[in-house]
Protein backbone atom coordinates (compact mmCIF):
# COMPACT_ATOMS: atom_id res chain seq x y z
CA UNK A 1 0.00 0.00 0.00
CA UNK A 2 1.60 3.39 -0.70
CA UNK A 3 2.15 5.89 1.76
CA UNK A 4 -0.54 8.43 0.28
CA UNK A 5 -3.20 5.90 -0.04
CA UNK A 6 -2.59 4.97 3.68
CA UNK A 7 -3.56 8.79 4.63
CA UNK A 8 -6.93 8.62 2.83
CA UNK A 9 -8.45 9.07 -1.16
CA UNK A 10 -7.21 12.24 -2.89
CA UNK A 11 -10.34 14.45 -2.36
CA UNK A 12 -12.39 14.98 -5.58
CA UNK A 13 -12.88 18.53 -5.37
CA UNK A 14 -8.86 18.46 -5.85
CA UNK A 15 -9.20 15.35 -8.35
CA UNK A 16 -11.37 16.61 -10.97
CA UNK A 17 -10.07 19.36 -11.89
CA UNK A 18 -6.39 18.09 -11.76
CA UNK A 19 -7.54 15.70 -14.32
CA UNK A 20 -9.13 18.55 -16.53
CA UNK A 21 -5.62 20.25 -16.44
CA UNK A 22 -3.78 17.24 -17.59
CA UNK A 23 -6.01 16.40 -20.18
CA UNK A 24 -5.90 20.03 -21.52
CA UNK A 25 -2.34 19.86 -22.02
CA UNK A 26 -2.33 16.39 -23.43
CA UNK A 27 -5.19 15.86 -25.68
CA UNK A 28 -4.35 18.36 -28.44
CA UNK A 29 -0.78 17.14 -28.32
CA UNK A 30 -2.28 13.62 -28.65
CA UNK A 31 -4.44 14.97 -31.62
CA UNK A 32 -1.35 16.47 -33.29
CA UNK A 33 0.52 13.36 -33.18
CA UNK A 34 -2.77 11.39 -34.69
CA UNK A 35 -3.51 13.87 -37.59
CA UNK A 36 -0.51 14.67 -39.01
CA UNK A 37 -0.29 13.04 -42.21
CA UNK A 38 2.46 10.63 -41.87
CA UNK A 39 1.97 9.39 -45.53
CA UNK A 40 2.60 12.61 -46.86
CA UNK A 41 5.15 13.29 -44.52
CA UNK A 42 8.98 12.87 -46.37
CA UNK A 43 6.90 14.81 -49.65
CA UNK A 44 5.91 17.98 -47.41
CA UNK A 45 9.16 17.84 -45.83
CA UNK A 46 11.02 18.60 -48.78
CA UNK A 47 9.06 20.81 -50.24
CA UNK A 48 10.41 24.23 -51.28
CA UNK A 49 8.74 26.49 -48.97
CA UNK A 50 9.11 24.29 -45.89
CA UNK A 51 12.77 23.59 -46.41
CA UNK A 52 13.35 27.26 -46.94
CA UNK A 53 11.34 27.98 -43.44
CA UNK A 54 13.65 25.01 -41.50
CA UNK A 55 16.79 26.23 -42.82
CA UNK A 56 15.90 30.34 -41.68
CA UNK A 57 14.53 28.77 -38.14
CA UNK A 58 17.77 26.90 -37.82
CA UNK A 59 20.03 29.75 -38.83
CA UNK A 60 17.69 32.22 -36.94
CA UNK A 61 18.00 30.22 -33.68
CA UNK A 62 21.57 29.38 -33.56
CA UNK A 63 22.80 33.06 -34.52
CA UNK A 64 19.92 34.33 -31.89
CA UNK A 65 22.51 32.02 -29.47
CA UNK A 66 25.37 32.75 -30.88
CA UNK A 67 24.49 37.03 -30.13
CA UNK A 68 23.17 36.31 -26.71
CA UNK A 69 26.43 34.25 -26.41
CA UNK A 70 28.73 37.35 -27.30
CA UNK A 71 26.23 40.19 -25.50
CA UNK A 72 24.41 38.73 -22.87
CA UNK A 73 26.97 37.10 -21.54
CA UNK A 74 28.75 40.40 -20.82
CA UNK A 75 25.25 42.28 -19.92
CA UNK A 76 24.74 39.80 -17.28
CA UNK A 77 28.10 39.98 -15.67
CA UNK A 78 27.74 43.69 -15.11
CA UNK A 79 24.24 43.19 -13.39
CA UNK A 80 25.78 40.35 -10.98
CA UNK A 81 29.39 42.14 -10.12
CA UNK A 82 28.86 45.99 -11.04
CA UNK A 83 27.39 48.01 -8.82
CA UNK A 84 26.59 50.85 -11.39
CA UNK A 85 23.78 53.54 -10.76
CA UNK A 86 20.39 52.41 -12.50
CA UNK A 87 21.51 48.94 -12.40
CA UNK A 88 18.31 47.93 -11.19
CA UNK A 89 16.26 49.49 -13.45
CA UNK A 90 18.54 47.95 -16.52
CA UNK A 91 17.77 44.85 -14.83
CA UNK A 92 13.89 45.52 -14.89
CA UNK A 93 14.24 46.64 -18.24
CA UNK A 94 16.01 44.09 -19.54
CA UNK A 95 12.90 41.27 -18.27
CA UNK A 96 10.00 43.26 -19.60
CA UNK A 97 10.37 41.54 -23.03
CA UNK A 98 9.65 38.37 -20.91
CA UNK A 99 6.14 39.10 -20.19
CA UNK A 100 5.85 41.40 -23.35
CA UNK A 101 3.43 40.06 -26.00
CA UNK A 102 5.60 39.46 -28.74
CA UNK A 103 3.21 41.40 -31.14
CA UNK A 104 4.14 44.38 -29.21
CA UNK A 105 7.95 43.82 -28.95
CA UNK A 106 8.01 43.45 -33.22
CA UNK A 107 6.00 46.72 -33.09
CA UNK A 108 8.74 48.18 -30.37
CA UNK A 109 11.60 46.98 -32.88
CA UNK A 110 9.66 49.24 -35.89
CA UNK A 111 9.47 52.19 -33.93
CA UNK A 112 13.31 51.70 -33.47
CA UNK A 113 14.55 50.02 -36.13
CA UNK A 114 11.89 50.66 -38.78
CA UNK A 115 12.77 52.72 -42.15
CA UNK A 116 11.06 55.86 -40.33
CA UNK A 117 12.56 54.40 -36.88
CA UNK A 118 14.87 56.46 -34.55
CA UNK A 119 17.67 54.52 -35.11
CA UNK A 120 16.71 53.25 -38.50
CA UNK A 121 15.91 56.63 -40.46
CA UNK A 122 19.34 58.18 -39.69
CA UNK A 123 20.96 54.12 -40.52
CA UNK A 124 18.66 54.54 -43.85
CA UNK A 125 19.90 58.03 -44.51
CA UNK A 126 23.66 57.30 -43.73
CA UNK A 127 24.28 54.11 -45.17
CA UNK A 128 21.39 52.95 -46.97
CA UNK A 129 20.94 50.05 -44.62
CA UNK A 130 17.59 49.11 -44.34
CA UNK A 131 16.20 46.31 -41.36
CA UNK A 132 12.76 45.16 -41.73
CA UNK A 133 11.94 42.32 -43.69
CA UNK A 134 15.09 41.13 -43.94
CA UNK A 135 16.57 38.00 -42.76
CA UNK A 136 18.87 40.29 -40.27
CA UNK A 137 15.36 41.53 -38.84
CA UNK A 138 14.52 37.88 -37.99
CA UNK A 139 17.69 37.43 -36.15
CA UNK A 140 17.15 41.19 -34.06
CA UNK A 141 13.40 39.78 -33.19
CA UNK A 142 14.26 36.49 -32.00
CA UNK A 143 17.42 37.72 -29.92
CA UNK A 144 14.79 40.70 -28.42
CA UNK A 145 12.17 38.34 -27.35
CA UNK A 146 15.18 35.11 -26.35
CA UNK A 147 17.72 38.01 -24.74
CA UNK A 148 16.26 38.30 -21.24
CA UNK A 149 15.80 34.18 -20.74
CA UNK A 150 19.38 33.92 -21.26
CA UNK A 151 20.79 37.07 -19.10
CA UNK A 152 18.59 36.19 -16.40
CA UNK A 153 20.09 32.48 -16.19
CA UNK A 154 23.21 33.42 -16.69
CA UNK A 155 23.18 36.22 -13.97
CA UNK A 156 21.73 33.90 -11.86
CA UNK A 157 24.24 31.44 -11.96
CA UNK A 158 27.04 34.45 -11.94
CA UNK A 159 25.30 35.35 -8.65
CA UNK A 160 25.18 31.97 -6.96
CA UNK A 161 28.73 31.09 -7.91
CA UNK A 162 29.81 33.91 -6.11
CA UNK A 163 31.96 36.92 -5.56
CA UNK A 164 33.80 35.50 -2.84
CA UNK A 165 36.11 33.60 -5.80
CA UNK A 166 36.34 36.86 -7.40
CA UNK A 167 37.65 38.54 -4.40
CA UNK A 168 40.44 35.22 -3.81
CA UNK A 169 41.73 35.77 -7.70
CA UNK A 170 42.07 39.50 -6.72
CA UNK A 171 44.25 38.61 -3.48
CA UNK A 172 46.46 36.35 -5.81
CA UNK A 173 47.05 39.70 -8.44
CA UNK A 174 44.61 38.80 -11.03
CA UNK A 175 42.89 41.49 -13.12
CA UNK A 176 39.20 41.63 -14.08
CA UNK A 177 39.80 40.44 -17.19
CA UNK A 178 41.31 37.53 -16.17
CA UNK A 179 39.15 36.63 -13.16
CA UNK A 180 36.19 36.89 -15.29
CA UNK A 181 37.65 34.03 -18.17
CA UNK A 182 39.43 31.99 -15.92
CA UNK A 183 37.03 31.74 -12.80
CA UNK A 184 34.12 33.69 -13.51
CA UNK A 185 32.94 31.99 -16.64
CA UNK A 186 33.81 28.81 -15.75
CA UNK A 187 32.08 28.01 -12.80
CA UNK A 188 28.86 29.74 -14.09
CA UNK A 189 28.98 27.43 -17.52
CA UNK A 190 25.92 25.55 -16.53
CA UNK A 191 24.06 28.75 -16.06
CA UNK A 192 25.40 29.48 -19.65
CA UNK A 193 23.87 26.23 -21.05
CA UNK A 194 20.96 26.23 -19.53
CA UNK A 195 20.32 30.10 -20.55
CA UNK A 196 21.34 28.80 -24.38
CA UNK A 197 19.13 26.73 -24.26
CA UNK A 198 16.15 28.42 -22.80
CA UNK A 199 16.88 31.03 -25.48
CA UNK A 200 17.45 28.44 -28.35
CA UNK A 201 13.53 27.16 -27.76
CA UNK A 202 12.05 30.50 -27.55
CA UNK A 203 13.88 31.63 -30.62
CA UNK A 204 12.88 28.44 -32.13
CA UNK A 205 8.89 29.07 -31.71
CA UNK A 206 8.86 33.00 -32.08
CA UNK A 207 6.62 34.42 -34.57
CA UNK A 208 4.60 37.67 -33.30
CA UNK A 209 7.73 39.70 -33.16
CA UNK A 210 8.80 38.27 -36.44
CA UNK A 211 5.66 38.39 -38.40
CA UNK A 212 5.44 42.29 -37.02
CA UNK A 213 9.26 43.27 -37.49
CA UNK A 214 10.26 41.16 -39.96
CA UNK A 215 7.49 39.70 -42.25
CA UNK A 216 6.46 36.47 -43.95
CA UNK A 217 8.07 36.42 -47.38
CA UNK A 218 9.18 32.89 -48.19
CA UNK A 219 13.14 32.31 -48.27
CA UNK A 220 13.76 35.56 -46.46
CA UNK A 221 12.01 35.59 -43.41
CA UNK A 222 9.49 33.34 -43.26
CA UNK A 223 9.95 30.75 -40.26
CA UNK A 224 8.62 27.37 -39.44
CA UNK A 225 5.97 29.33 -36.96
CA UNK A 226 5.01 31.89 -39.80
CA UNK A 227 4.88 28.95 -42.49
CA UNK A 228 2.44 27.07 -40.42
CA UNK A 229 0.59 30.08 -39.94
CA UNK A 230 0.06 30.28 -43.49
CA UNK A 231 -0.35 26.85 -44.52
CA UNK A 232 -2.71 27.12 -41.97
CA UNK A 233 -5.07 29.01 -44.52
CA UNK A 234 -4.18 27.57 -47.31
CA UNK A 235 -3.37 23.37 -46.45
CA UNK A 236 -4.19 22.95 -42.80
CA UNK A 237 -2.13 19.51 -43.83
CA UNK A 238 0.73 20.86 -44.11
CA UNK A 239 0.34 22.76 -41.16
CA UNK A 240 -0.40 19.91 -39.28
CA UNK A 241 3.31 18.23 -40.29
CA UNK A 242 5.62 21.39 -39.56
CA UNK A 243 3.59 21.46 -36.46
CA UNK A 244 4.71 17.88 -36.11
CA UNK A 245 8.14 18.66 -36.17
CA UNK A 246 8.62 21.55 -34.17
CA UNK A 247 7.11 19.37 -31.81
CA UNK A 248 9.18 16.64 -32.02
CA UNK A 249 12.31 19.07 -31.80
CA UNK A 250 11.14 20.50 -28.73
CA UNK A 251 10.40 17.52 -26.97
CA UNK A 252 13.96 16.14 -28.02
CA UNK A 253 15.26 19.45 -26.21
CA UNK A 254 13.19 18.84 -23.09
CA UNK A 255 14.68 15.40 -23.08
CA UNK A 256 18.23 16.60 -23.47
CA UNK A 257 17.53 19.29 -20.60
CA UNK A 258 16.26 16.74 -18.81
CA UNK A 259 18.92 16.39 -16.30
CA UNK A 260 19.35 19.68 -15.44
CA UNK A 261 15.41 20.49 -14.60
CA UNK A 262 13.27 17.34 -14.16
CA UNK A 263 15.19 14.88 -12.56
CA UNK A 264 13.51 14.77 -8.86
CA UNK A 265 15.08 15.83 -6.15
CA UNK B 1 60.20 51.36 8.35
CA UNK B 2 60.11 47.54 7.31
CA UNK B 3 57.20 45.22 7.99
CA UNK B 4 54.14 46.30 8.92
CA UNK B 5 52.18 49.32 10.20
CA UNK B 6 48.09 49.47 10.22
CA UNK B 7 46.17 52.69 11.66
CA UNK B 8 42.64 51.58 9.74
CA UNK B 9 38.89 52.21 10.48
CA UNK B 10 36.63 49.99 9.03
CA UNK B 11 33.27 51.79 9.56
CA UNK B 12 30.89 50.18 11.84
CA UNK B 13 33.06 46.89 12.16
CA UNK B 14 36.85 47.58 13.40
CA UNK B 15 39.26 50.41 14.39
CA UNK B 16 42.97 49.31 15.25
CA UNK B 17 46.27 50.93 15.26
CA UNK B 18 49.40 48.52 15.83
CA UNK B 19 52.36 47.46 14.00
CA UNK B 20 54.56 44.42 13.55
CA UNK B 21 57.97 43.62 12.55
CA UNK B 22 59.41 41.67 9.91
CA UNK B 23 59.13 38.13 10.58
CA UNK B 24 56.42 38.19 13.25
CA UNK B 25 53.61 36.07 13.54
CA UNK B 26 50.55 38.15 14.50
CA UNK B 27 48.10 36.23 16.33
CA UNK B 28 44.47 38.31 16.01
CA UNK B 29 42.08 36.63 18.33
CA UNK B 30 38.50 38.01 19.94
CA UNK B 31 34.96 36.90 20.18
CA UNK B 32 33.07 36.31 17.34
CA UNK B 33 31.99 40.48 15.78
CA UNK B 34 34.92 41.67 17.24
CA UNK B 35 36.26 42.89 13.73
CA UNK B 36 39.12 40.35 13.37
CA UNK B 37 38.19 39.05 9.86
CA UNK B 38 37.22 42.82 8.92
CA UNK B 39 40.67 43.81 10.08
CA UNK B 40 42.31 41.06 7.28
CA UNK B 41 39.94 42.14 4.65
CA UNK B 42 40.92 45.31 5.45
CA UNK B 43 44.65 45.26 5.48
CA UNK B 44 43.72 42.90 1.77
CA UNK B 45 41.73 45.91 0.43
CA UNK B 46 38.93 43.64 -0.06
CA UNK B 47 36.70 46.27 2.07
CA UNK B 48 36.80 49.98 2.01
CA UNK B 49 38.47 51.81 4.67
CA UNK B 50 39.91 55.02 6.39
CA UNK B 51 43.10 55.14 7.54
CA UNK B 52 46.59 53.34 6.45
CA UNK B 53 48.23 50.09 5.93
CA UNK B 54 52.00 50.75 5.19
CA UNK B 55 54.15 47.53 4.68
CA UNK B 56 57.84 48.15 4.65
CA UNK B 57 57.58 51.16 4.30
CA UNK B 58 55.23 51.72 1.33
CA UNK B 59 51.51 52.90 1.81
CA UNK B 60 49.09 50.81 0.45
CA UNK B 61 46.46 53.75 0.62
CA UNK B 62 44.86 53.52 -2.91
CA UNK B 63 46.11 50.62 -4.28
CA UNK B 64 43.56 47.93 -5.62
CA UNK B 65 43.35 44.79 -4.43
CA UNK B 66 45.85 43.20 -7.09
CA UNK B 67 48.07 46.10 -6.66
CA UNK B 68 48.74 44.49 -3.00
CA UNK B 69 51.17 42.18 -2.54
CA UNK B 70 49.13 39.47 0.10
CA UNK B 71 48.67 36.60 0.38
CA UNK B 72 45.58 35.34 1.77
CA UNK B 73 44.07 31.93 3.10
CA UNK B 74 40.39 32.02 3.65
CA UNK B 75 37.98 30.83 6.15
CA UNK B 76 36.84 27.38 4.05
CA UNK B 77 39.73 27.80 1.91
CA UNK B 78 38.22 29.07 -1.71
CA UNK B 79 40.08 26.69 -3.74
CA UNK B 80 38.92 27.25 -7.30
CA UNK B 81 36.54 24.30 -7.82
CA UNK B 82 37.21 23.61 -11.14
CA UNK B 83 40.79 23.92 -10.73
CA UNK B 84 43.32 20.83 -10.13
CA UNK B 85 45.20 21.81 -7.13
CA UNK B 86 48.53 22.64 -8.92
CA UNK B 87 46.46 25.49 -11.11
CA UNK B 88 45.22 26.79 -7.91
CA UNK B 89 48.38 27.24 -6.96
CA UNK B 90 49.95 28.56 -10.31
CA UNK B 91 47.29 30.69 -10.73
CA UNK B 92 48.78 33.23 -8.45
CA UNK B 93 51.78 33.72 -10.20
CA UNK B 94 50.47 33.50 -13.75
CA UNK B 95 48.36 36.16 -12.67
CA UNK B 96 51.32 38.45 -12.28
CA UNK B 97 52.37 37.84 -15.64
CA UNK B 98 54.91 34.32 -15.18
CA UNK B 99 54.83 32.19 -17.73
CA UNK B 100 52.67 29.14 -18.15
CA UNK B 101 55.35 26.23 -17.55
CA UNK B 102 57.25 28.44 -15.08
CA UNK B 103 54.06 29.03 -12.97
CA UNK B 104 53.47 25.36 -12.88
CA UNK B 105 56.79 24.09 -11.58
CA UNK B 106 56.43 26.98 -9.20
CA UNK B 107 53.33 25.63 -7.77
CA UNK B 108 54.74 21.89 -7.76
CA UNK B 109 57.61 23.25 -5.32
CA UNK B 110 54.71 24.85 -3.09
CA UNK B 111 52.53 21.66 -3.02
CA UNK B 112 55.86 19.78 -2.45
CA UNK B 113 56.57 21.99 0.35
CA UNK B 114 53.58 21.43 1.81
CA UNK B 115 53.64 17.53 1.33
CA UNK B 116 50.27 17.23 -1.08
CA UNK B 117 52.73 17.54 -4.12
CA UNK B 118 51.38 14.16 -4.90
CA UNK B 119 47.64 15.44 -5.00
CA UNK B 120 48.29 18.34 -7.84
CA UNK B 121 46.14 17.05 -10.08
CA UNK B 122 42.92 16.63 -7.82
CA UNK B 123 40.13 18.90 -7.95
CA UNK B 124 39.48 20.71 -4.56
CA UNK B 125 36.54 18.27 -3.97
CA UNK B 126 38.80 15.37 -4.31
CA UNK B 127 40.52 16.54 -1.07
CA UNK B 128 40.10 16.17 2.54
CA UNK B 129 39.84 19.29 4.86
CA UNK B 130 43.49 19.40 5.84
CA UNK B 131 44.64 18.50 2.21
CA UNK B 132 42.35 21.53 0.64
CA UNK B 133 43.57 24.17 3.67
CA UNK B 134 47.78 23.24 2.47
CA UNK B 135 46.64 23.97 -0.91
CA UNK B 136 45.04 26.97 0.23
CA UNK B 137 47.96 28.55 1.74
CA UNK B 138 50.67 26.94 -0.57
CA UNK B 139 48.84 28.91 -3.24
CA UNK B 140 48.95 32.14 -0.91
CA UNK B 141 52.32 31.78 -0.12
CA UNK B 142 53.50 31.30 -4.37
CA UNK B 143 53.07 35.08 -5.27
CA UNK B 144 55.92 35.78 -2.74
CA UNK B 145 53.88 38.27 -0.29
CA UNK B 146 55.30 40.92 1.66
CA UNK B 147 52.03 40.57 4.32
CA UNK B 148 50.76 36.71 4.73
CA UNK B 149 46.80 36.49 6.01
CA UNK B 150 45.58 33.60 7.71
CA UNK B 151 41.96 33.46 8.34
CA UNK B 152 41.52 31.05 10.66
CA UNK B 153 43.17 28.49 8.77
CA UNK B 154 42.74 25.44 11.06
CA UNK B 155 38.56 25.97 11.15
CA UNK B 156 36.98 23.14 10.38
CA UNK B 157 39.23 20.57 10.54
CA UNK B 158 39.52 17.90 12.93
CA UNK B 159 41.46 18.13 15.94
CA UNK B 160 44.42 15.68 14.81
CA UNK B 161 44.81 17.24 11.37
CA UNK B 162 44.49 20.81 12.66
CA UNK B 163 47.67 19.53 15.35
CA UNK B 164 49.78 18.48 12.52
CA UNK B 165 49.14 21.04 10.13
CA UNK B 166 49.77 23.85 13.21
CA UNK B 167 53.02 22.18 13.35
CA UNK B 168 54.08 22.19 9.56
CA UNK B 169 52.93 25.75 9.66
CA UNK B 170 55.10 26.54 12.49
CA UNK B 171 57.89 25.42 10.55
CA UNK B 172 57.01 27.36 7.15
CA UNK B 173 56.24 30.53 9.12
CA UNK B 174 59.74 30.55 10.71
CA UNK B 175 61.11 30.76 7.81
CA UNK B 176 58.81 33.80 6.32
CA UNK B 177 60.45 37.22 6.43
CA UNK B 178 57.13 39.07 5.86
CA UNK B 179 54.49 39.90 8.48
CA UNK B 180 51.92 37.10 8.97
CA UNK B 181 48.24 38.05 10.55
CA UNK B 182 46.75 35.12 11.87
CA UNK B 183 42.85 34.90 12.66
CA UNK B 184 42.53 32.13 15.16
CA UNK B 185 39.62 31.38 17.63
CA UNK B 186 42.31 29.08 19.55
CA UNK B 187 44.46 29.57 22.84
CA UNK B 188 46.98 26.95 21.36
CA UNK B 189 47.25 28.88 18.12
CA UNK B 190 48.20 32.47 19.77
CA UNK B 191 50.42 30.66 21.87
CA UNK B 192 52.05 28.28 19.76
CA UNK B 193 52.52 30.09 16.73
CA UNK B 194 52.46 33.54 17.67
CA UNK B 195 55.16 36.10 18.16
CA UNK B 196 52.86 38.73 19.45
CA UNK B 197 48.82 38.96 20.13
CA UNK B 198 46.45 40.96 19.51
CA UNK B 199 42.98 41.19 20.75
CA UNK B 200 40.06 42.63 19.28
CA UNK B 201 36.60 43.29 21.36
CA UNK B 202 33.82 44.51 20.03
CA UNK B 203 35.51 46.55 17.15
CA UNK B 204 38.28 47.91 19.12
CA UNK B 205 42.24 46.84 19.53
CA UNK B 206 42.09 45.84 23.48
CA UNK B 207 45.70 44.35 24.02
CA UNK B 208 48.48 44.04 22.45
CA UNK B 209 51.05 41.88 23.93
CA UNK B 210 53.34 38.69 23.40
CA UNK B 211 51.24 35.73 24.26
CA UNK B 212 52.52 34.65 27.54
CA UNK B 213 51.63 38.30 28.58
CA UNK B 214 48.33 37.92 27.28
CA UNK B 215 47.71 35.04 28.40
CA UNK B 216 48.97 35.36 32.12
CA UNK B 217 47.39 38.81 32.28
CA UNK B 218 44.41 38.89 29.88
CA UNK B 219 41.91 42.20 29.94
CA UNK B 220 39.17 40.65 27.88
CA UNK B 221 36.32 37.89 29.53
CA UNK B 222 37.11 36.30 26.16
CA UNK B 223 40.95 35.66 26.20
CA UNK B 224 40.45 34.65 29.91
CA UNK B 225 38.16 32.11 28.96
CA UNK B 226 40.48 31.12 26.04
CA UNK B 227 43.23 30.54 28.37
CA UNK B 228 41.01 29.06 30.99
CA UNK B 229 41.57 31.65 33.71
CA UNK B 230 38.96 33.06 35.72
CA UNK B 231 38.62 37.25 35.01
CA UNK B 232 37.03 39.81 37.51
CA UNK B 233 37.18 43.42 37.48
CA UNK B 234 37.32 44.92 41.60
CA UNK B 235 37.74 48.43 41.96
CA UNK B 236 39.27 49.38 38.88
CA UNK B 237 41.71 46.49 39.00
CA UNK B 238 41.51 42.96 37.09
CA UNK B 239 41.81 39.90 39.01
CA UNK B 240 43.21 36.55 37.21
CA UNK B 241 43.62 33.39 38.60
CA UNK B 242 43.19 29.83 37.79
CA UNK B 243 39.40 27.47 38.02
CA UNK B 244 41.82 25.25 40.62
CA UNK B 245 42.61 27.72 42.68
CA UNK B 246 38.70 28.04 43.39
CA UNK B 247 37.36 26.75 47.08
CA UNK B 248 33.24 25.39 47.03
CA UNK B 249 31.81 25.81 49.57
CA UNK B 250 27.65 24.94 50.66
CA UNK B 251 27.87 28.43 52.86
CA UNK B 252 29.52 31.28 53.44
CA UNK B 253 32.95 30.50 54.19
CA UNK B 254 34.02 31.87 57.59
CA UNK B 255 37.76 32.38 56.76
CA UNK B 256 40.22 35.10 55.63
CA UNK B 257 39.24 34.69 51.96
CA UNK B 258 38.84 38.31 50.71
CA UNK B 259 37.46 37.31 47.18
CA UNK B 260 34.23 35.75 47.91
CA UNK B 261 30.89 35.02 45.40
CA UNK B 262 27.85 33.53 45.80
CA UNK B 263 26.23 31.77 42.75
CA UNK B 264 24.34 28.64 41.43
CA UNK B 265 26.09 25.79 39.73
CA UNK B 266 24.63 25.69 36.02
CA UNK B 267 26.85 23.33 34.58
CA UNK B 268 29.29 20.67 35.28
CA UNK B 269 31.57 19.00 32.76
CA UNK B 270 34.76 16.46 33.20
CA UNK B 271 37.95 18.67 33.24
CA UNK B 272 41.34 16.62 33.08
CA UNK B 273 40.98 14.41 36.14
CA UNK B 274 39.00 17.22 37.62
CA UNK B 275 35.11 18.42 37.33
CA UNK B 276 34.64 21.92 36.54
CA UNK B 277 31.85 23.47 37.17
CA UNK B 278 30.54 26.82 36.04
CA UNK B 279 28.78 29.15 38.67
CA UNK B 280 26.79 32.01 37.99
CA UNK B 281 25.74 35.01 39.98
CA UNK B 282 26.84 38.24 39.58
CA UNK B 283 29.11 36.92 37.14
CA UNK B 284 30.12 32.98 35.58
CA UNK B 285 33.30 31.74 36.99
CA UNK B 286 35.05 28.47 36.74
CA UNK B 287 35.79 26.23 39.51
CA UNK B 288 37.74 22.90 39.47
CA UNK B 289 36.85 20.75 41.91
CA UNK B 290 37.47 16.67 42.60
CA UNK B 291 34.52 14.16 41.69
CA UNK B 292 34.84 13.07 45.44
CA UNK B 293 33.79 16.66 46.33
CA UNK B 294 30.98 16.87 43.83
CA UNK B 295 29.25 13.67 45.24
CA UNK B 296 30.31 15.36 49.00
CA UNK B 297 28.70 18.28 48.30
CA UNK B 298 25.83 17.52 46.27
CA UNK B 299 26.90 20.06 43.40
CA UNK B 300 24.28 19.23 40.70
CA UNK B 301 22.97 21.89 38.70
CA UNK B 302 20.94 24.31 40.20
CA UNK B 303 22.69 24.14 43.81
CA UNK B 304 23.36 27.19 45.47
CA UNK B 305 27.56 27.60 46.53
CA UNK B 306 29.75 29.71 47.39
CA UNK B 307 32.77 30.53 45.98
CA UNK B 308 36.35 31.54 47.25
CA UNK B 309 40.11 32.52 46.28
CA UNK B 310 43.32 32.73 48.48
CA UNK B 311 44.77 36.19 47.85
CA UNK B 312 48.21 34.81 46.89
CA UNK B 313 46.35 32.82 44.15
CA UNK B 314 45.23 35.98 42.39
CA UNK B 315 46.70 37.97 40.04
CA UNK B 316 46.24 41.36 40.11
CA UNK B 317 47.00 44.24 37.53
CA UNK B 318 45.70 47.36 35.69
CA UNK B 319 43.60 47.40 33.10
CA UNK B 320 45.89 49.10 31.59
CA UNK B 321 45.39 50.89 27.78
CA UNK B 322 46.99 49.51 24.80
CA UNK B 323 50.40 50.51 24.08
CA UNK B 324 50.67 53.14 21.71
CA UNK B 325 51.49 51.94 18.18
CA UNK B 326 55.41 51.99 16.88
CA UNK B 327 54.84 53.96 13.76
CA UNK B 328 58.00 54.64 11.47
Amino acid sequence: MSNDARLGRAPLLLLVPGAVAALLLVVPLLTLVADTPWGQLRDQLTSRAVRDALWLTALASVLTVVLCLLLGTPLAWLLARVDFPGRSLVRAAVIVPLVLPPVVAGVALVTALGRTGFVGRPLDAAFGITIPYTTPAVVIAHTFVSMPFYVLSVEGALRSSGEQYDAVAATLGADRWTTFRRITLPLAIPGVVAGAALAWARSLGEFGATITFAGNYPGTTQTMPSLIYTELQADPLVARTVSMVLLVVCVVVLALLRNRWLTRP
Amino acid sequence: MSGLAVDVTVPGRVTAAAAAEPGDVVAVIGPNGAGKTSLLRAVAGLVGHDGTVTVDGRSWTGLTVRERPVGMAFQDQLLFPHLSALDNVAFGPRSRGTPREEARRTAHDWLDRFGVGHLADRKPRQLSGGQAQRVSIARALATHPRLLLLDEPFAGLDIGVATTLRVELARHLASYDGVTLLVTHDAIDALTLADVVWVLDEGRLVQVGPPREVAARPLTAHVARLVGLNLVEDEGRLLSFSPRAVTVSPAEPAGSARHRWSGTVTSLAPHGDAVRLLVSGDRDLLADVTPEAVAELGLVPGRAVWLSVKETAVRSYDSAPVPAPRHG
